[in-house]
């Protein structure tokens, strides 16, 4: 029994090792130019990235650090990949077990708005706000890229018609968008605030709208 | 504050809090008990009324979204319980404990009002929101389905 347990702490203790090692080098300088996109609650603002010079790489840095919100659960889970809208931090399918339906609101008997108001029920839980509804098929973010989402967006056939313009209005004002950063009872908000989203992706837009590199991942 | 809106075809103004639930709004000031308090969060689709026609679950449905718009209940859905839906009901002998009841006719009410012939699959979509304790799922289809016309 000794030999095993010394055995055990060993090995335990060289996975610690390995695993702290995992960290990286104390003190290594960080990459050069494109700052990694920030992590938590905090969203970088677009003077954040005034280092970068390259108008170009700048945007795609602004767009990849715009994803965090685009790609949090409380934005992704309501853009599925299939027909089912997602819900909590581990995009469980929504139980009730309901359908997006013929024009992604739901089905006679059972719309998204049969329970959903226009605001957070706070005693019942239930997420509300004007105009509670699934994004189109075609809109799916969930298992994207930064880059598919980029590219996606930009694409017409695939961002409900709008100009890169109104996909700014749109990400700075919409009621539903804006959502994500009050959800209500027990859920984490989109990082930063509704204002910050809104002025990354206006960045992001007048430095070209230009989309990160495919290898750029969360 | 009061709201107005018009119930199973009669008109009221209701001296409640704007943000009281329909459910209580209509079970404990106008004493229409049919329709149930199951959950209160949503899930389990006894309260469901309809809203201008559309299912809405009435335990989290504030009053203020009724405003000027006509509910109808379990009790308004036919004057005499002669609803396709409840006769078919009555028939295939659904209810068990019963609780459920009101709200699966309301929800299946909405469906044929848009779909008057839907498909099993259509059925289940529109009543997967709708919980029976006591299992009567299978008794439920088949009642819906012979409401629309079918066997």
């Amino acid at each position: 029994m000794t030999t095993i347990g010394t055995r055990t702490l060993r090995w335990l203790g060289t996975a610690l090792v390995v695993g702290l090692g995992c960290r990286g080098p104390i003190g290594a300088p960080p990459p050069a130019q494109v700052s990694p996109p920030s992590a938590g609650s905090e969203l970088r603002a677009p003077s954040d990235f005034a280092s970068i010079t390259d108008a170009k790489e700048r945007s795609a840095a602004l767009f990849a650090e715009a994803s965090r919100v685009m790609l949090h659960p409380r934005c992704k889970n309501c853009h599925p990949a299939g027909d089912s809208p997602l819900q909590g931090d581990r995009g469980l399918v929504h139980d009730p077990p309901v359908v997006r339906g013929a024009d992604d609101k739901g089905v006679p008997g059972l719309e998204c708005t049969s329970c959903h108001q226009d605001q957070n029920v706070e005693l019942a839980r239930v997420p509300g706000a004007p105009g509670w509804h699934l994004a189109p098929r075609a809109m799916a973010w969930d298992g994207r890229t930064q880059r598919a989402l980029c590219e996606q967006l930009k694409d017409p056939s695939r961002n409900g018609g709008k100009s890169l313009a109104e996909i700014v209005e749109h990400s700075t004002h919409d009621r539903l968008v804006g959502w994500g950063w009050t959800p209500g009872h027990g859920r984490e908000p989109a990082p930063g605030s509704q204002a910050a989203f809104g002025a990354l992706m206006d960045a992001w837009v007048k430095d070209g709208a230009v989309c990160p590199p495919e290898e750029v991942r969360r | 504050m009061s709201v107005r809106v018009r119930i199973n075809g009669k008109d009221h103004v209701l001296d409640v809090d704007p943000e009281m639930p329909i459910l209580w709004a209509i079970r404990d000031v106008l004493g229409l008990t049919g329709t149930k308090y199951g959950c209160g969060q949503a899930l389990c689709g006894a309260c469901v009324v309809h809203l201008d026609g559309e299912a809405v679950r009435s335990c989290v449905t504030p009053i203020r979204r009724a405003e000027g718009k006509s509910i109808t209940t379990i009790e308004g859905l036919s004057a005499d319980g002669s609803h396709p839906l409840q006769r078919a009901w009555v028939e295939l002998g659904v209810p068990q404990c019963g609780f459920c009841q009101s709200g699966q006719i309301m929800t299946a009410a909405a469906l044929l009002a848009k779909k008057p012939k839907p498909s099993v699959a259509e059925i289940d979509q529109s009543l997967a929101g709708n919980l029976c304790r006591c299992g009567t799922y299978l008794r439920i289809r088949a009642a819906v389905q012979k409401a629309a016309g079918g066997e």
